[in-house]
């Protein structure tokens, strides 16, 4: 099925990379704050039901809160300790939402509660994609979506090639660096239960360019009974995306508005999958993740196990430069969300913190647009971002999805990137997608 | 602890940093070698009309601002790049006057009636160009021979001519290699016209250097390379076929190149970002149609040379080719 064999894609731009300072250092255990804000919508989908009360005892694992149906995920206990309160919590979209404040008990062992095992060559399909769930595993590369959803098949549809994603793309970030050189067997544990829930007949881990020590830390301990191969592929932003690295990697294109199945590839982030291979042979849930901690604002740069829950404040608290602490943006500095509140908490879905030093954000002079044409060339999707924006303006925005491929665009920012007049083309393409999907569901919603 | 984190902005945090004023100053750095050879070549004429062109259209664009009630814009730099242009498509003994009006007309009928910078449709100081072109026809085609042996210590009479006056031309003329050609069918050596030994406007004389200098910007990505490619490709590979099957009567293909305003307007003006497509088929398209209508006009025109009317041409379709011509987007 390799059509184009050009191990890299077309547009794309450059970032400087600044993962030295993070990239060499091997992941440390991060403590437990006195008090986790956990909430209940880690996950894109419907929020997870508290199974539990205020002021019940948990212990490291147990459940807290069970999936809402088949697109949500159960939320497990990161520490032993007292539930305080269940109420609302603060989160990255600045909106308050469900969750669960729970008070951490020093006395405990944090020892982690186990469930049911699975084991990949006796299960079905069936079971590992339940227990997955069980588990409470999303994507961690940042998006956050339930991952036994994404892995669950069509009936018409059939999975060739399972890709397994190490890209890291984003400046700064390095989770998936230490995770493919610390977690080899964790992987390939996991690869084994995503090919049996997939049927995939070969898998493909695609590493960046600047990463060559982990891809050889991988090659060399392969299983020999595992169909996987390795591809390095030239550095580039936004190749972490599921479409761009399917196309460096197998030289096809994911149809617009489809999916990767369509082309019969799954992808999989590479700590989700060392995640699937440490938990399913515990039957245990989802308690902490790695997280890359930098920026100049930060003292003890690094990447850190951090228990989901933990709130951004005593991150600083522990690692952060007093004085330095400036903009705080969880997420890598291109598609990560700028923190407005020091309570916000670490989710499952939080792949880095990027703290700066300087505090005064968007004072860049606004030009017009000058027709450069950068945004157009560095566009991965070749989409006519000088256009849009322009439209965008008008609120034009019918016509931009209509003639102008709109919701093709999955917001990488690279146009803003470039653009020499400092337009905010992406924050302009958010809202016209918002808008366009909320006049698409009046349209249906009065049919 | 009091963090300081209510301070938000949207994604993506961090920018490659080059922005529209240093895309405009690095225009100006190319322009410079340029205006340096103008000035070499043609004394002090050359250089009094591109001073005059570059302070009125800096002067104009302030003036308008502040009518307007807006910020001035004259720190973006790009009215100093219109009015540097237009002063090397004049003649170098073309009276100050006339440049003056011809800055003040580059930038408010060529830019601030269309809306200011990103908005023109037309290269502001190709709008310029061309009125004074209709408006005093005899002074934009007054040349004088290069290097004069007193160009450093005197200056033509012509160019402090009183307005409304008739400029007086002193000395002798030089009929541009175009001209020479166009009405007295002689043509000039291609290399003498590269190295810019002969008469003309004032900077598009040495084409080498143009095109050196246009090599600089390409490198940097602040003029889309594929524009004076396009131009002089198709420039070339016509007159190379008129040649073949028409015969001597024909301009030579070299000469073609190396004449007139072409490399000039080829790497310069045609390759306005603002006023010229954005995809690189439409490009290619733009480029082709410029090319053609500069051989059209000079072998076929009353005009010897098109460069100026070809590219407003183009640039008055380049809004249909972006319009009709856009490129696949991925996975459709």
């Amino acid at each position: 099925m390799r059509r184009g064999g050009s191990n890299t894609y077309r547009h794309g731009i450059h970032p400087a990379e600044n993962k030295s300072e993070t990239n060499g250092i091997p992941i440390r255990q991060f403590p437990f704050a006195p008090l986790l804000i956990i909430p209940l919508v880690q996950h894109i989908g419907n929020p997870s039901k508290p199974v539990v009360h205020e002021g019940q005892e948990v212990e490291r694992g147990e459940l807290l809160a069970e999936a809402d149906g088949y697109l949500s995920v159960p939320v497990h206990a990161p520490a032993s300790g007292k539930i305080r309160r269940i109420g609302r919590v603060p989160s990255i979209s600045g909106n308050m939402v469900d969750g669960i404040y729970l008070e951490t008990s020093h006395s405990s062992a944090q020892e982690i509660a186990e469930g049911i095992p699975v084991d990949p060559e006796k299960s079905t399909a069936e079971e590992i994609l339940a227990a997955i769930q069980n588990a409470g595993i999303v994507g961690l590369g940042g998006a956050a979506f339930p991952t036994h959803a994404k892995l669950k098949i069509p009936d018409a549809k059939q999975c060739r090639t399972l890709i397994i994603n190490g890209i890291e793309c984003e400046p700064y970030l390095t989770t998936d660096h230490r995770v493919m050189l610390e977690q080899a067997s964790d992987i390939y544990r996991g690869i084994r239960y995503l090919i049996k829930a997939t049927g995939a007949l070969d898998v493909v881990i695609g590493i960046e360019g600047n990463k060559l020590d982990a891809a050889e830390h991988l090659k060399r301990s392969i299983p020999g009974d595992l169909p996987v191969r390795i591809q390095v592929v030239p550095v580039k932003y936004p190749q972490g995306s599921e479409k761009m690295l399917i196309t460096s990697l197998l030289g096809v294109e994911v149809p617009s508005g489809g999916l990767p199945i369509d082309v019969g590839v799954v992808v999989v982030n590479v700590a989700t999958t060392a995640e699937i291979g440490r938990l399913l042979p515990f039957g245990r849930g989802i308690q902490e993740r790695v997280v890359t901690i930098t920026g100049p604002g930060i003292r003890k740069k690094g990447n850190y196990l951090i228990p989901i829950g933990t709130p951004l404040e005593f991150v600083l608290q522990e690692l952060g430069e007093p004085d330095k602490i400036g903009q705080v943006y969880m997420g890598g500095p291109m598609m990560g969300v700028a923190v407005s509140d020091p309570n916000i908490s670490i989710v499952k879905g939080t792949s880095g913190i990027l703290v700066d030093t300087n505090s005064e954000p968007g004072v860049d002079r606004e030009f017009p647009c000058i027709k450069c044409s950068w945004c157009v060339d560095a566009c991965p999707i070749f989409l006519n971002p000088s256009k849009l924006g322009k439209l965008a303006r008008n609120e034009q925005y019918e016509l931009m999805a209509n003639s102008y491929n709109l919701m093709d665009c999955f917001e990488c920012g690279s146009c803003s990137f470039v653009c020499p007049s400092n337009i905010p083309l992406v924050q302009y393409f958010r809202i016209a997608k918002k808008a366009v999907r909320k006049s698409k569901a009046k349209v249906t919603g009065n049919a | 602890m009091r963090s300081k984190l209510l301070n938000i902005s949207t994604s993506p945090h961090i920018r490659r940093g080059i922005s529209t004023p240093d895309i405009m100053r690095n225009v100006v750095w190319a322009l410079l070698p340029v205006v340096a050879f103008a000035v070499y070549a043609f004394g002090l004429d050359a250089f009094i009309v591109i001073t005059t062109t570059t302070i009125s259209c800096v002067i104009t664009e302030h003036i308008l601002c502040l009518s307007a009630r807006k910020q001035t814009t004259i720190g973006d730099w790009s009215a100093v790049i219109t009015g540097m242009l237009l002063g090397l498509t004049l003649p170098p003994l073309f009276p100050i006057w006339m440049a003056f009006i011809g800055g003040v007309v580059a930038i408010a009928l060529g830019k601030f009636a269309f809306g200011g910078l990103g908005y023109n449709v037309f290269n502001p100081a190709l709008v310029g160009r061309v009125v004074l072109q209709a408006a005093f026809p005899v002074a934009v085609t007054t040349w004088t021979a290069a290097f004069r042996p007193d160009r450093f210590s005197a200056v033509s009479a012509p160019v402090f001519t009183f307005p409304f006056m008739t400029p007086e031309v002193s000395g002798f003329t030089g009929a541009t290699p175009l001209a020479a050609f166009k009405f007295d069918g002689v043509s000039t050596d291609a290399q003498e016209l590269a190295l810019g030994l002969v008469s003309g406007s004032a900077g598009e004389t040495c084409s080498l250097l143009i095109a050196v200098c246009g090599i600089y910007l390409a490198v940097r990505k602040m003029m889309n390379w594929r524009i004076p490619i396009s131009i002089l490709l198709s420039v070339f590979l016509l007159s190379w076929l008129l040649r073949l099957f028409g015969g001597e009567d024909f301009p030579d293909p070299a000469f073609m190149l190396f004449s007139g305003g072409l490399m000039l307007g080829a790497v310069f003006m045609a390759s306005d970002m603002v006023a010229s497509p954005m995809t690189p088929i439409g490009v290619w398209v733009y480029g082709i149609l410029i090319g053609t209508l500069v051989v059209v006009i000079r072998v076929w025109g009353g005009q010897p040379e098109g460069v100026m009317y070809a590219i407003l041409l183009g640039n008055a379709v380049s809004p249909q080719i972006d319009r009709l011509i856009k490129p696949r987007v991925y996975g459709t």
